[in-house]
C-alpha cells in the first residue's frame, strides 16, 4: 500500500501527516524524539494572520507586502501570497481544535503587535503559543493514529534517502524512500515512498549559540545535500535580538515583549539611550530582527556606550503580566534572578532562525522528484530575513502544501517510476549493509571545530576575509574526517560560507561591511549543490 | 566547583545495572545536571572515578530550558528535569555528590533513557480529540491553556504512589492534558472522554497530589483535577 514518509514530527511533520490523514493517504511520521520534545514547544510570540479583529483594517495584501519587505525580496512572492491568504484559515482551524488562543471580549482572537509588521496581526496564546497550539495537533493526530492512518516511528533518526533511476531511462534519480535506523536498537531500514523532510533548523550547527534545540542536528539536510538536493540562501541565518545566555545554550526573550511596550537601550554619558527610537523613529523597537540585532551590534562596540545592551520592560502593566506575558515573567526571575516587571534586564542578539535550507517549489517539491520539504528545514517564504510569527506558520501551512503536493503530483508518478522495479529490493539490502557498517557519528571535537569557524565567519557583521578564511579552514578539516557523516557535516558548513562569500552585497541578514549596499542586481537566491568537486554556489538564474 | 557523579548505568534492558563514578569539574555558576551530561559526553575520552575509559552516556535531552520534557532523570532520589537542577544547589564549598537514576516506572532502554511511549498510548485511549470544533468560554480557555503545558515527562508518575506500570490508573500525565478539552466536547465525544476519566482517572487516584509538588512544569494540577471530577464524576460545571 502507499505510504508517505514524513520526516520530522515538529509543526510542519504533524500538519503534514494530519493533511495527508484528512485525505485518507497513510504515513509514517518518523522522528527521533516524540513531538514534545520538538523545536516547536519553544515558540513562545505567536502566529501570523490578517485577521483583522483589531479595527485596523489589516489584509492578507499587507502581510504579504510586509513578509516579502521583511525578507529584502528574496522570497518567491507566489508563495508568500498563499502564505498569506490562508493564514487566517491556519489560525482558524487551530482554534477549531481547541488552542486556547487570547480573545478579546467579543470572543474574536486578540492579535499582538510584532516586529516588523504595522498592523497587529500575531495570535497568540499568552507567552507560550507554541507549546499549547503543538498540544492540540499532537492530540488531532493521535486521533488519526488511532484509526492507523498515522503510523508513528519515534526514536527512528533519518540517515538518508533511497534513490532509484527512473523507469523512463532518462537517468533522473527519484526518491523512492528514506534509510532510517531505530535509536534504540540501531536496527536499519528502509521505508519505501516518497518522502516528506521536516527536521527544522540546522542549530546542531552553532552548540551554545542558538535558542533552538541542537537535536536538530542538521545532519539529515547535509545527508541529502551529499545525495544531489539543492539547498538555496544558505548564508541567512536570523540572530534574535534579545537573548541570554544560560548553560549551553541562548535563551529567547520573546519580541512580543517589544510588540507589548518593551524598550532597548544602552548606557551612553551617564543616560540611558533609547538608540532604536532614535534611529528609526517610525518603527523603533519594533524595527525587523534584522536592522535591530544589527543596531545593538554596532552600539555594543561603540567605546562611548556602556557595551551592555538592556530590555526595558518596567513600563509593562500589570495585566500584561498576567494575560499576555506571564511565562516569560517567570523564565527571567527563574534564570536571571531579575524581575523584570522591576528592573531591566541584560539582553544580546542570538542565533534564532534559518531562512535558508532545502529549496523548494511553490509546491514545497525539491529538485529531486518524490522529494519534498517543510517547515524551518526548507526555503521558502522568508527570503533574507524572517518576520516573527511566520515560521509557525510557514511549518503549518508549508506541512499542509507540500502534503497536498504529494497527493496530488507526487504519487502517481513515483509509484509509476519505481514500483516493480527489482532495483529498490536489492538496494535496500545494500544500503542496510552500508549504514550498518557506518553508524557513523560525529566525533565532539569536530562538531566544535566547525561551530568555532562559523561563529568566527557568519556573526552579525560578515567580511569577505573571514569568510575565505574560514572555507579555507573548512576545507582542511575534510581529510581528518572519520566517515560520511562528519564529511557531510563539514561541506553543510562549506555551503553556508560559500553562499555569504559569493553574495557581495548586504541584504537583511546578511551584513557584509565590506559591501554594505543592497545591490538589486543580487535579489536572487544563492543555489548550493553538491557535486563530485565539492561544493558549488551561484545565483539562481531567473 | 566538582560534582561527584554516580550514574546508574545499563547497556539495554537485557543486562544488569551497575553504579559508576564521574567526576565533573565546571566553574560555570549556572550549570546544570544537563549541560554536566552535555560536557561529560563531548569529552574526547571519557574515564570513570576509577581511571578506566567508559563508554557515552545514553540519556535523553533537546530544549535545555525544561519545556520539553525530555530530560527528566531520578536525581538524588527525585523525579526531576535534569536541565532544570543547577549543580549549584548540590554543593558546599565548591564541593558536591549527586545520583542519577533513570525513572523508575518506565522500561529502561540504556542507561539514563526510558521508553515512555505508554503516556501517549494512555492518552490515545483517552480519545482526547474532537471530530466537531471545539468552542472554549473564558475559564474552559484558562483550564486549557494550563493543561496544554503539560510535558508528558512522566516525573508525576514516577512519585504517585497509585501509578503502577501497566495497570488501569494514568495518573496525572493522563487527567493533566485531559482537563485541555472535558468539558468542551460534546455529546458521545465528550461522554466517551468523560467515562473514559472515571475509570482510568478518578477511579485510582488517592488524592495525596505528591504529583503537584513535583511538577517540573508547575501546573496547578490540583486545580484541573477538582474541576475534571466535577464535570466528568459530579456532572457540575465548575467551568
Ligand atoms: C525559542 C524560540 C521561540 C520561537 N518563537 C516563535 C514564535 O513566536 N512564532 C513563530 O512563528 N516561530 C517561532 N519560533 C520558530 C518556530 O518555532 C520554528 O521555526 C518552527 O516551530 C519549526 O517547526 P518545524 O516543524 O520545522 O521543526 P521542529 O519543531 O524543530 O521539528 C523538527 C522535527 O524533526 C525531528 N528530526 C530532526 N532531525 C531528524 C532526523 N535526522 N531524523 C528524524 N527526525 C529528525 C525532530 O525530532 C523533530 O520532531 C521560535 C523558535 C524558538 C527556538
Ligand atoms: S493525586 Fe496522588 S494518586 Fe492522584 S495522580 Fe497525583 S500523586 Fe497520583
Ligand atoms: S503533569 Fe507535570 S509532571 Fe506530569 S507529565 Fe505533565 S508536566 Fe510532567
Ligand atoms: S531538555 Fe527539555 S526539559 Fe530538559
Amino acid at each position: 500500500m502507499d505510504c508517505v514518509n514524513i520526516i520530522g514530527a515538529g509543526l510542519a511533520g504533524l500538519s503534514a501527516a494530519m493533511t495527508l490523514a484528512k485525505r485518507n493517504i497513510r504515513c509514517r511520521l518518523v522522528s527521533v524524539q516524540s513531538s514534545e520534545r520538538a523545536q516547536s514547544v519553544l515558540a513562545e510570540g505567536g502566529i501570523n494572520g490578517a485577521l483583522d479583529t483589531m479595527g485596523e483594517s489589516d489584509d492578507v495584501r499587507f502581510h504579504m507586502e510586509d513578509t516579502l519587505k521583511a525578507g529584502v525580496y528574496l522570497a518567491d512572492p507566489e508563495a508568500v501570497r498563499g502564505l498569506a491568504e490562508h493564514a487566517p484559515e491556519v489560525i482558524r482551524m487551530l482554534r477549531d481544535l481547541g488552542v486556547p488562543f487570547n480573545t478579546l471580549e467579543n470572543g474574536e482572537i486578540r492579535l499582538r503587535n510584532f516586529g516588523g509588521q504595522k498592523k497587529k496581526r500575531t495570535a497568540y496564546a499568552k507567552s507560550s503559543t507554541g507549546k499549547i497550539i503543538m498540544s492540540a495537533m499532537i492530540d488531532a493526530v493521535r486521533r488519526y493514529e488511532a484509526e492507523s492512518r498515522i503510523l508513528r516511528m519515534p526514536h527512528h533518526e533519518f540517515l538518508k534517502l533511497a534513490l532509484a533511476s527512473s523507469a523512463a531511462g532518462t537517468g533522473e534519480r527519484i526518491c523512492s524512500g528514506a534509510v532510517v535506523r531505530d535509536v534504540w536498537t540501531g536496527e536499519v531500514e528502509v521505508l519505501p515512498g516518497p518522502v516528506i523532510l521536516a527536521v527544522g533548523g540546522m542549530n546542531g550547527m552553532f552548540p551554545g549559540m542558538t535558542t533552538g534545540t541542537t537535536a536538530n542536528s542538521g545532519d539529515a539536510v547535509a545527508a541529502v545535500f551529499r545525495q544531489g538536493v539543492r539547498l538555496g540562501n544558505m548564508e541567512m541565518i536570523q540572530y534574535h535580538p534579545t537573548t541570554f545566555g544560560i548553560a549551553d545554550k541562548r535563551c529567547l526573550v520573546t519580541e512580543a515583549a517589544r510588540g507589548e511596550g518593551g524598550r532597548l537601550f544602552i548606557e551612553r554619558n551617564g543616560g540611558r539611550w533609547y538608540f532604536m527610537e532614535e534611529k528609526y523613529p517610525e518603527q523603533g523597537n519594533l524595527a525587523s530582527r534584522d536592522v535591530i540585532s544589527r543596531q545593538m551590534y554596532f552600539v555594543m562596540h561603540d567605546p562611548s556606550c556602556g557595551g551592555q545592551v538592556y530590555l526595558d520592560l518596567t513600563e509593562l502593566g500589570k495585566e500584561i503580566w498576567q494575560q499576555r506575558l506571564p511565562d516569560l515573567r517567570k523564565e527571567l526571575i527563574h534564570y536571571l534572578a531579575l524581575d523584570p516587571a522591576k528592573s531591566p534586564i541584560p539582553v544580546e542578539p542570538g542565533i534564532h532562525y534559518f531562512m535558508g535550507g532545502i529549496e523548494v517549489d511553490v509546491g514545497h517539491q525539491t529538485n529531486i522528484r518524490g522529494l519534498l520539504a517543510a517547515g524551518e528545514c526548507c526555503c521558502q517564504y522568508h527570503g533574507a530575513n524572517r518576520l516573527g510569527g511566520n515560521s509557525m506558520l510557514g511549518a503549518l501551512y508549508g506541512g499542509r502544501v507540500a502534503a497536498d503536493s504529494v497527493a496530488e503530483q507526487v504519487m502517481e508518478g513515483i509509484r509509476e517510476e519505481t514500483a516493480g522495479s527489482e532495483k529498490v529490493g536489492s538496494m535496500n539490502e545494500e544500503l542496510r549493509g552500508e549504514e550498518k557498517g557506518n553508524a557513523g557519528e560525529i566525533s565532539p571535537e569536530l562538531v566544535r571545530q566547525i561551530a568555532v569557524i562559523l561563529g568566527d565567519s557568519l556573526g552579525i557583521v560578515r567580511k569577505g576575509e573571514a569568510l575565505e578564511e574560514a572555507r579555507i579552514s573548512l576545507e582542511k578539516l575534510l581529510p581528518q574526517c572519520n566517515n560520511e557523516r562528519e564529511r557531510n557535516r563539514v561541506y553543510l558548513a562549506q555551503a553556508m560560507v560559500i553562499s555569504a562569500e559569493l553574495r557581495r552585497e548586504s541584504r537583511g541578514a546578511h551584513y557584509r561591511s565590506d559591501y554594505p549596499e543592497t545591490e538589486a542586481a543580487m535579489a536572487r537566491q544563492t543555489w548550493a549543490e553538491w557535486t563530485s568537486e565539492g561544493v558549488m554556489v551561484q545565483f539562481r538564474q531567473n | 566547583m566538582r560534582i561527584e557523579f554516580k550514574i546508574l548505568r545499563r547497556d539495554s534492558a537485557e543486562t544488569a545495572a551497575w553504579w559508576q563514578g564521574i567526576c565533573f569539574e565546571t566553574e560555570d555558576e549556572n550549570a546544570t545536571v544537563a549541560s554536566a551530561l552535555r560536557k561529560i559526553n563531548e569529552a574526547g575520552n571519557l574515564v570513570d572515578t576509577e581511571g578506566r575509559t567508559v563508554k557515552k552516556i545514553l540519556w535523553e535531552n533537546s530544549c535545555l530550558q525544561k519545556k520539553c520534557g525530555a530530560c527528566a532523570m531520578v536525581i538524588n532520589g527525585k523525579p526531576r528535569l535534569a536541565c532544570d537542577s543547577f549543580l549549584r544547589n548540590y554543593q558546599k564549598k565548591g564541593r558536591g555528590k549527586i545520583t542519577l537514576e533513570p525513572l523508575r516506572k518506565f522500561p529502561v532502554i540504556a542507561d539514563l533513557m526510558v521508553d515512555r511511549s505508554i503516556l501517549f498510548e494512555n492518552l490515545k485511549q483517552m480519545q482526547l480529540w474532537s471530530r466537531e470544533e471545539v468552542h472554549l468560554t473564558e475559564k474552559q480557555r484558562e483550564t486549557a491553556y494550563d493543561a496544554s503545558r503539560c510535558l508528558q515527562c512522566g516525573c508525576c508518575l514516577e512519585i504517585c504512589p497509585n501509578y503502577l506500570p501497566g495497570e488501569s490508573f494514568f495518573g496525572a500525565a493522563g487527567f493533566v492534558p485531559a482537563a485541555r478539552l472535558i468539558a468542551s466536547l460534546e455529546g458521545e465525544e465528550k461522554q466517551k472522554l468523560q467515562k473514559a476519566y472515571r475509570e482510568h482517572v478518578f477511579a485510582g487516584c488517592g488524592k495525596s497530589l505528591a504529583c503537584a509538588d513535583i511538577c517540573p512544569a508547575g501546573i496547578e494540577v490540583e486545580r484541573l483535577l477538582v474541576r475534571s471530577n466535577a464535570v466528568a464524576v459530579w456532572k457540575k460545571s465548575l467551568f
